[in-house]
């Protein structure tokens, strides 16, 4: 499998990649370095080091305060909005670029690697205002090719047979879960390669959750999912692999199968089993 | 009944009638405001509504609305009292000869309308409300989007706050001793926007500012994460919601520009001035005008002539003009507010 690099992302330093570690696989695209990370003195992240698979779902799961959250939130770089946070040491790559490198502009990195949040937050605009606001901030105007795209992104999101006769209603008048599956909508309208979820049926009733869920089962053949979830049945139910964080460190990561039935880790054994988190 | 004792009777003392004291203590205080409210305005529209309406068809005193202020001049002709503008008089004398030797008591401005004052008014409001929000939402937008909090940020805010307090006389005089003289542009609309637009802007900064920050952080990291630049994030998803907050402090701004005397007696406002506005030679030349204005034109004909049965009507008719106009353009920006709002719900 063969993704294009794109341009802007270029690898810049041809020497050192032979640096990267074993666990960086033919298909690995985000392959975290030995990272630690800091909300101003506080430590969030203790040395890090995760290789993400193209195309599949990866969970992180852990209690609260894990870290799971914000080792996500470094992926897209939505750290950066928050004053005094850092990479302090070790290397995020996607695609082979570092992506705390200086000359990665931001802007870029974010259309490849979209995001789904906790709380869904539909914009208070029209459905379609909400599938086309990604592609009109690149420009496009094009009715034809928009029209397109939002009825592909909501077929994508399992959305349309549901909104196709109110597009221009506001998005905030859908339910919980179809306003969460409208922000899915939007965030695969600008084709990006990585989905980060976080959370995202937190807020959700069991019938949306599973819809949310089966949703995830049909984006994994396009894109690469990464979910945290406090949910460890979600988890098991729609992720390929899992990653468990405990206090800031990642304790295991392997095939979700294994994580749940044969976990190598008395830790992992105990949250998995219900005994603490 | 009243000889059976149980548990739920009010125990001795006055704690319960303390109670209701001090409910009619405040019940009292806002009827006596309400009380105070209703004298003010309904002595300005009774007393100003017979100037401004008549018994007649249309109705309307349309010279009063359309017409510059003239002498008003009172005479004795033929056995009867005549009252007649300054316009009109002269016409009269040209016909009737012996009316130029005839005795008249003149009163100024008390014949004739206030259109030029409404004009100006207006005028002021819509210049001055512009540059602030102008300046002052952008400073909004820097205080609460860009800058990283910090005791310089902190400094700012105080000073703004500060700003708010310095009285309008002092806005006046700022105006008068920075526009008016140092920049060279003489009593004119430019300096009375710029000062009107200084008072007002810690207002429309603060509010906007408020309003920008009730803007949930979800629609800005949603935006974001979708590949957009910050800039574009606050244009097309924070502005657009802030608005109708921004517009409410803006109700506020112009009730204030439009009210304030202080600020445009030195900077912008005319005693008399017979030509409108727009009667210009060239168009740089309408920013270089003084303008006659209604705040100021009460203060002229309340203070500045002799008090009588002639002279009341203007001053009343002027002071009613002046609150519907004000009640107007707050009520234009009200139902602006609301459609924004019906737009963007969340």
């Amino acid at each position: 499998m063969v993704i294009a690099t794109p341009e802007i992302m270029e690898t810049r330093r041809a020497a050192p990649a032979s640096a990267s570690p074993p666990s960086a696989g033919k298909d690995t695209i985000v392959d975290i370095d030995h990272v630690d990370f800091f909300y101003g003195a506080t430590q969030a992240l203790n040395d890090i080091t995760l290789a993400i698979e193209a195309k599949k779902v990866t969970a992180f799961i852990g209690p609260s305060g894990c870290g799971k959250s914000t080792l996500l939130r470094c992926l897209n770089r939505m750290n950066d909005l928050i004053e005094g946070t850092r990479v302090a040491r070790g290397t995020i790559k996607i695609h082979g670029v570092d992506i705390y490198e200086p000359d990665v502009d931001v802007i870029e990195l974010r259309k490849r690697v979209g995001m789904v949040f906790q709380k869904s937050n539909p914009f208070p605009k029209s459905i379609y205002e909400n599938i086309t606001y990604g592609l009109r901030l690149q420009g496009r105007s094009d009715k034809a090719k928009l029209d397109e795209v939002v009825e592909k992104s909501l077929r994508g999101a399992a959305l349309w047979d549901e909104v196709k006769d109110r597009l221009h209603a506001s998005g905030l008048g859908l339910s919980g879960g179809q306003q969460q599956r409208l922000c899915i909508a939007r965030a695969i309208a600008v084709e990006p390669q990585i989905i980060l979820m976080d959370e995202p049926c937190s807020a959700l009733d069991p019938v949306a959750t599973a819809k949310v869920e089966e949703l995830i089962q049909e984006l994994r053949s396009r894109f690469t999912i990464i979910i945290v979830t406090h949910n460890m049945q979600q988890a098991a139910r729609c992720s390929d692999r899992t990653a468990f964080f405990y206090l800031g460190r990642l304790i295991e990561y392997a095939d979700t199968r294994n994580i749940f039935t044969n976990p190598a880790n008395p830790q992992t054994e105990a949250y998995v089993s219900g005994r603490f988190g | 009944m009243s000889t059976v004792s149980h548990i739920f009777r009010t125990p001795p003392g006055g704690v319960r009638r303390g109670e209701r004291m001090v409910f009619w203590l405040f019940r009292g205080a806002t009827y006596f405001v309400l009380l105070c409210g209703a004298t003010v305005f309904l002595n300005i529209v009774i007393k100003g509504s017979h100037t401004v309406f008549k018994a007649e068809a249309p109705f309307i005193n349309t010279t009063f609305l359309t017409q510059a202020p003239e002498s008003l001049y009172i005479f004795e002709w033929e056995g009867k009292k005549r009252e007649m503008g300054d316009r009109e008089f002269r016409a009269f004398k040209e016909q009737n000869p012996a009316a130029a030797k005839v005795e008249t008591e003149s009163y100024v401005y008390s014949a004739g309308g206030i259109w030029p004052c409404i004009v100006g008014t207006v005028l002021l409001v819509v210049g001055s409300m512009t540059i602030a929000l102008a300046l002052g939402v952008s400073a909004a937008i820097y205080l609460n989007e860009y800058a990283r909090d910090g005791a310089f940020i902190r400094f700012v805010r105080l000073a703004i706050l500060n700003l708010a307090g310095v009285p309008s006389i002092v806005f006046g005089l700022f105006g008068f001793g920075m526009f008016v003289i140092y920049f060279g542009w003489n009593v004119s609309l430019l300096a009375g926007w710029f000062t009107l637009a200084f008072m007002v802007l810690p207002v429309v900064i603060t509010a906007s500012e408020e309003s920008l920050k009730s803007v949930p952080k979800g629609f800005r990291e949603g935006s974001l994460a979708l590949g957009a630049t910050k800039w574009q994030t606050i244009r097309k998803n924070v502005l657009p919601y802030a608005l109708p907050g921004i517009l409410t402090s803006s109700i506020l701004g112009i009730a204030r520009v439009a009210g304030e005397t202080a600020p445009i007696m030195f900077t912008a406002a005319y005693v008399v001035r017979d030509k409108l506005p727009w009667d210009v030679e060239k168009f740089g030349d309408f920013f270089f005008q003084g303008v006659m204005a209604l705040p100021y034109h009460i203060y002229v004909v309340s203070s500045k002539i002799p008090q009588n049965d002639y002279t009341e009507r203007v001053q009343y008719g002027t002071a009613f003009v002046f609150l519907l106009l004000v009640a107007l353009i707050a009520t234009a920006s009200i139902v602006l507010r609301s459609r924004l709002r019906n737009r963007y719900k969340w």
